[in-house]
Parts: structure tokens; C-alpha cells; sequence
């Protein structure tokens, strides 16, 4: 069920809120070092959950960084979106820029951070100009604030493979250990937190975590922006953590039982599907989709017409990601190459031999061996697609035809706020 | 009496260093392009590259030593460290000293290796490639035997070794690392190696 | 190139082969000086066992180590304490002091 609560406030097509207006809807934010820190319970007691895919609760990352050493950290904002199915960190930033920059200032405070790095994709650029405006409104700040355009890369949004680009312009992943959180840009330990979480942050920091937890279902609460596709209605929404499929279908105009869609994917090109028949009823909760053996991820909710084909889709999918590996790893780049031929074989009717069984070995062989999760996403969404259209894949193997009518499956690039 | 072991131990030691040097710049070579086959697996080409390193040192310090000791050459110490300041034949002998310098680096970040990492190893590594070609031309310049027939022949045998391991590593394809980003982007294919590399 | 010492957990410690995966060129010759624990995949490239490098392999583990060209492999010291649930690849068996 929708839920505004960081979209709350004026409609979509008011465009960016500026400062005045936000300040008039919500108050000032708390800030200050000890007000911030003395906040890393409340948000550890909210039980928030970083929105950027990982689902890492974002008390405990504060806290880690709070806790450490000496010397100042450094604040990274994730609004790189390289996931081609979503759009809602874009979207947060053109409209509500000045709750993530609260959510930002909050966390610096918190960690005692010198710096904060605004990383933004740079094809999204209506996110870049309101956030630089919001920035300026602003006035003078106590601490250093930089905006940085990101590659329009996939990896580009990895933590370690962001902070590589803010020191030297590379925007690959790097070896690990040591992670950003022990030394990131500059040798500085550095924050990386996605720019919806930071919202969600903000009004935690404002309302407190008991009214963070009265909207939701399940072990985690609260609400989450996700980016709709294949619905009749697409587009960004805040929902209730715990909403089911069937309930966003039935609000997105995607049909009131599983018989309108054949699957959902579900977290992005990273995530998992589920088929319609059985996940139908599934709560979107990060916790029971994991335990499930699929993901919330960032959001993403992408409905699968009865009419198209599981297996094309999967395959243009990895296809895609092979190529958009950072080509640093062996086992990614070999792997995933491989297996993106090998599924075009299948899709096309043109399989050698049984090319499901290569395909399973050499998706147990790359997962968890790169120096980042690219190949582990890829392998995930295609291992779920195995799963969930077995009767296609065989049909596409052995038959080397096509149950569907519309082959090629093209995700929305433009959505907006629904 | 003496002054002749000296001489005869400064010619053998630098004879055997060239020979040696030369099976490890050729078992370098094989090692970057990967080569093995079933009775000769990988890591003997490298490991026995460094050790081959080593004992070839021993040799070369017999060399030196032994040169700089033997009074006829009049070679002091300071000859053998810096070049051109030898007054027996002094570009020769300076070719040899440039030569052991670059080895020196090469061999002590190699022995170091773990500590100063991969980056800086390899950068210093690269010196190699000089140093032999120069201890090739010291001793073909400052040798007294260069152009005796069984010379001739060990000078012979050992150009020809190295220049051919030079030319199987640059048309062996060399290192994946080359490759990656052109399968990447599906420009080249993934090909899975030969099941024997992987020794199934 | 130490990093954070492991967790204080009580948890026992246990050496663990790890791959630097960029810098591994897929040479393989660690996988014949330890074919115990190593195994390469279809393209060359090392898949390391789980579970540690027991005491009567350490010296072969340390030849394996040595023997690569690239320096993508150490050993390290890692934590064998149990991962909170959602949290695997945080304090995971990448933060560890390394030992030669």
C-alpha cells in the first residue's frame, strides 16, 4: 500500500521542494556532533536497512565508522543508480533534495565526517542540478561539499569502485580488504550510504524510531521507494515494507490475480524472479525475501507480461551485464561472457548440446569469485530465471521454439513518480 | 702460479654466467607465455628461474671477485662498481659492471618482493631485459677466449636460445589480462582453456 | 599492508588462503603446488576451498604462495566467529591481519 512518508509533501509535478518549503512542512533537522550521535541508537532501534541493494542496517554501519580510530572520515552519498530498472534515487533527489541532504548532514555529524562527497550518475541530470541548487540554498556549510558526476556504469555505484573514482578517476571496483570503512577516499575511512537511506534517516532523526516502525509488516518496518515496470501504471512509489505482489499489482494495474503476469523480477538486474504463480502473495520485506532465496534490493518490482519470454529476457539481461563487468577478473569476465553466449544460444533456438547444464556449472564456478558482486547478481537473477521458467528453458533447448509471442522484452527507461 | 687460478676462475665463473644467465632469462621468457606440457609443469619454470637466479649470482660474484683479486688485470675495486673507471679495456669492463647493476636491483627486489609489491617488483624487472644483452656484449668485448671456436659456439648457442624464447613469449599470446576487456565487451570469444592446464 | 585486527569474539582464529581476484592472471601454478585445496575453473583461474588451510599443508600453502607471479595470493589470519545474518562480506573473512 502506498505510504508517503519520504515523498510526503507537495505532488511530482511541483518539482524540486526548495528549502523554505521543506523547512516549513518538516522544522530543522537535529544536528551537531552530539545530538547526531547520541541519534546512532535511535537509528540502530528503527531498524533501517540501507536502500542502495545490500540491505545492511544503517545504524550499525553509522556506529562502526562513529566508533573508530582517529582522524576525520568522509561521507559518500550513493545516487550513482547504474540499475537500468530503477529510478527512485533519481527521482528522490529531483524532488526532495533537501531531505537527503539532511539525512547527509546527520551522518557526517554523526561520524565526525570533514567531507561529503555527492555522488550522483551523471546521466541523471535534473538529480545533479536540483541537488547542486539545494546545496547553494544552503548558504555556508561547517564542512566541505562536492558534487561528483559518475560513469554511467553499472559498477560505478560499487562502494569501493565509487571511492576509486573520487580519488583517481576509475571508477572499478578495488581489492578488498581493506574496505572503505577502514580506508576509503583519501585513506580517509568513508560512509557510503545510499541517498534514500539518508532520507529515511532524516525524518528517524526528527520523529523518532517508534514512528519509523508503525507503518509495515514483518521483522522490518517502515516504508520503501520502489520503481514499478510491466504494470499498467509504472513508476516510483513509497509502499509499506511488507506490501505484497498482490497488492502493488493490484494498485499499479497489474492485474488482481497471478494469471495477468507470468513472473516478477524483483531487487534489479541483481535481484531474483519470482514466478507469479507462487510469489503472488509475497511480502516485499527484506527479510522474508531473503529467507525466501530472493531479494529486495533496490526496489526494483518488474512484471513479466504473459506474452513475453522468461528466457529472452534473461538472456538480453546477462548479456548486458557481461558487459558491463569491469573487466579486472578473470572468472567475471570469462564467466559471465560465457554464460551470456550460451543463454543468446538458447534464446535463439541454436543451443549445443545441453547448454543448461554448462550454464549451471559455470554459475557455481564464478559466483563469489570476483573482486566485487557483479558475477554473484548476474548468476543470481539467471539461477532464479532457471528456476522459475524451467518448462521455457527446456522448451528453448530441446525444441528450439518459443511458447511466447512478443519476443524481446524492453524495460522502461523513463518512469516517473506514479 | 697463483695469478693464473685467478685468471683461469675469472674466465670459467664468466663463462658460466653467461650460460647461466641465459637459461634464466629463457626459463623468464617461457614463464610469462606459459608454457608446460605433461612431463614439465608451470611452476618448475618459475621456480626454477629464481633459483637458476641465484646460483647464476654466485657465479657472478666468483667472477667479479676474482678479476678484481687477479693483479694482472690491475682492477680495483672501485672498476668494478663504476663504470669506465677500469684502465683494462674500460668500455668493455663497463658494460659488464652496468650489466651486474641491473641484476643487483633485479635480484634484491625479487628477494624483497612480498614487501614492496608487485607494482615496483615488476617496474625494476624490466631491467632484465638490459642486463643481458650487456653481459652478451661484455663478454664477447672483454673476454679474452670470444672469438676461440668453443666461444664462439657457447656465445652462439646462448643468443639464439634467448632471442628464440623472446620470440615464442611475443607470439604466444601472452597474459589473459590483455584479453579481458575485449571478451568483455564481446569482442573476443571466452574460450575455455585446454582441460590439461586445469589438470582434470 | 596489515589491516584491523579480527574481531575480539573469543572465536579461534584459522589461516585461510585469499585470492587478490584483480590481480590473479590465472597462471594456475598454484593450483599444481596445492591441488589439496586449489582446483581452476574452465577458464584457469584458482577456486580455493572453504573451510582453511589445515597445519599439514601451511608449508605447501606457503610454496603456492611464493611460487605466484602476480603476488594474488596470501595467507591470512582470519576469524572463524559466525557472521550475524545480513551482514556476510562486513566483518567477513576479508578483515583479518595478514601473515606471511
Amino acid at each position: 500500500m502506498s505510504e508517503l512518508r519520504v515523498l510526503a509533501g507537495p505532488p511530482a509535478a511541483a518539482g524540486p521542494e526548495r528549502l523554505h518549503d521543506h523547512i516549513a512542512r518538516l522544522g530543522r533537522a537535529p544536528s551537531g556532533t552530539t545530538t547526531a550521535r547520541g541519534l546512532i541508537p535511535v537509528i540502530e532501534a528503527s531498524g533501517l536497512l540501507g536502500r542502495g541493494g545490500a540491505g545492511f542496517p544503517v545504524g550499525r554501519k553509522w556506529r562502526t565508522l562513529a566508533e573508530r580510530g582517529h582522524g576525520p572520515a568522509t561521507l559518500l552519498v550513493n545516487a550513482a543508480e547504474g540499475e537500468p530498472l530503477s529510478a527512485k534515487d533519481r527521482t528522490l533527489l529531483r524532488l526532495r533534495p533537501h531531505l537527503v541532504l539532511d539525512g547527509a548532514f546527520l551522518a557526517a555529524d554523526a561520524i565526525d565526517a570533514a567531507r561529503i562527497v555527492l555522488y550522483v550518475g551523471a546521466g541523471h541530470r535534473d538529480a545533479a542540478t536540483s541537488l547542486d541548487r539545494a546545496v547553494r540554498e544552503r548558504g555556508s556549510l561547517p564542512r566541505s561539499v562536492d558534487l561528483v558526476l559518475a560513469p554511467d556504469t553499472y559498477v560505478a555505484g560499487e562502494e569501493s569502485a565509487a571511492v576509486h573514482f573520487v580519488d583517481e578517476a576509475d571508477a572499478r571496483p578495488t581489492t578488498t580488504p581493506p574496505r572503505v570503512y577502514e580506508r576509503g577516499i583519501g585513506g580517509a575511512p568513508t560512509l557510503v550510504q545510499n541517498v534514500e537511506s539518508l532520507a529515511h534517516a532524516a525524518l528517524i532523526g526528527r520523529y523518532g524510531d517508534g514512528w519509523y516502525r508503525e507503518v509495515g509488516r514483518g521483522e522490518t518496518l517502515g516504508t520503501a521507494m520502489v520503481t514499478v515496470s510491466g504494470s499498467g501504471r509504472d513508476g516510483i512509489r513509497e509502499i509499506a515494507i511488507g506490501t505484497t505482489i498482490a497488492e502493488l499489482a493490484a494498485e499499479t494495474g497489474a492485474g488482481v490475480d497471478p494469471s495477468a503476469r507470468q513472473a516478477v523480477l524483483l531487487g534489479g538486474y541483481f535481484g531474483g524472479w519470482v514466478s507469479a504463480e507462487r510469489g503472488w502473495d509475497l511480502p516485499l520485506e527484506p527479510i522474508a525475501l531473503r529467507d525466501g532465496g530472493s531479494a529486495f534490493g533496490c526496489g526494483v518490482v518488474a512484471f513479466l507480461g504473459q506474452d513475453r519470454c522468461g528466457v529472452r529476457a534473461t538472456s538480453r539481461i546477462v548479456d548486458w551485464m557481461a558487459g558491463q563487468s569491469a573487466a579486472q577478473c578473470g572468472p567475471c569476465v570469462f564467466g559471465l561472457r560465457a554464460i551470456a553466449d550460451a543463454t543468446a544460444r538458447v534464446a535463439n533456438g541454436t543451443a549445443e548440446g545441453d547448454e543448461l547444464e554448462r550454464l549451471r556449472r559455470w554459475s557455481a564456478q564464478i559466483a563469489g569469485r570476483g573482486a566485487c558482486r557483479h558475477p554473484d547478481g548476474a548468476v543470481g537473477q539467471l539461477l532464479s530465471s532457471l528456476r522459475v521458467f524451467e518448462g521455457e528453458w527446456e522448451l528453448h533447448q530441446r525444441r528450439r521454439t518459443c511458447s511466447r509471442e512478443r519476443a524481446a522484452w524492453m524495460p522502461d527507461r523513463r518512469v516517473d513518480v506514479a | 702460479m697463483s695469478t693464473q687460478i685467478l685468471w683461469f676462475a675469472t674466465r670459467g665463473a664468466g663463462i658460466v654466467s653467461l650460460l647461466l644467465f641465459s637459461a634464466v632469462a629463457c626459463l623468464g621468457l617461457l614463464a610469462v607465455a606459459r608454457t608446460q606440457a605433461t612431463w614439465w609443469p608451470r611452476f618448475l619454470t618459475v621456480e626454477l628461474h629464481r633459483n637458476l637466479a641465484l646460483v647464476s649470482v654466485v657465479f657472478l660474484g666468483i667472477h667479479i671477485v676474482t678479476a678484481v683479486l687477479d693483479p694482472f688485470t690491475s682492477l680495483g675495486i672501485a672498476a668494478a662498481i663504476v663504470p669506465l673507471a677500469s684502465s683494462y679495456r674500460p668500455v668493455a669492463v663497463a658494460l659488464g659492471v652496468i650489466s651486474v647493476d641491473l641484476v643487483v636491483a633485479v635480484i634484491v627486489t625479487s628477494l624483497l618482493r612480498e614487501r614492496i609489491g608487485h607494482r615496483i617488483w615488476r617496474f625494476v624487472h624490466w631491467a632484465a631485459y638490459a642486463a643481458w644483452p650487456l653481459g652478451v656484449a661484455h663478454s664477447i668485448t672483454a673476454g679474452s677466449d670470444a672469438f676461440a671456436l668453443w666461444m664462439l659456439g657457447m656465445t652462439g648457442v646462448s643468443v639464439v636460445a634467448v632471442g628464440g624464447a623472446l620470440l615464442y613469449r611475443l607470439t604466444a599470446g601472452g597474459t589473459n589480462r590483455s584479453r579481458l576487456a575485449a571478451v568483455a565487451n564481446g569482442t573476443a570469444d571466452p574460450v575455455a582453456v585446454d582441460p590439461a592446464w586445469t589438470n582434470r | 599492508m596489515l589491516t584491523r585486527a579480527p574481531r575480539p569474539t573469543g572465536a579461534p582464529l584459522r589461516t585461510e588462503l585469499v585470492v587478490d581476484r584483480i590481480a590473479c592472471d590465472g597462471y594456475g601454478m598454484c593450483a599444481e603446488l596445492l591441488p589439496e585445496l586449489i582446483e581452476l575453473d574452465d577458464w584457469g583461474y584458482p577456486i580455493v576451498a572453504a573451510g582453511g588451510v589445515p597445519d599439514a599443508l601451511l608449508e605447501h600453502a606457503r610454496r603456492a604462495v611464493a611460487v605466484c607471479p602476480v603476488l594474488a595470493l596470501r595467507l591470512a589470519r582470519v576469524s572463524t566467529a559466525p557472521v550475524p545474518r545480513g551482514q556476510a562480506g562486513w566483518h567477513g573473512p576479508a578483515s583479518g591481519s595478514v601473515r606471511r
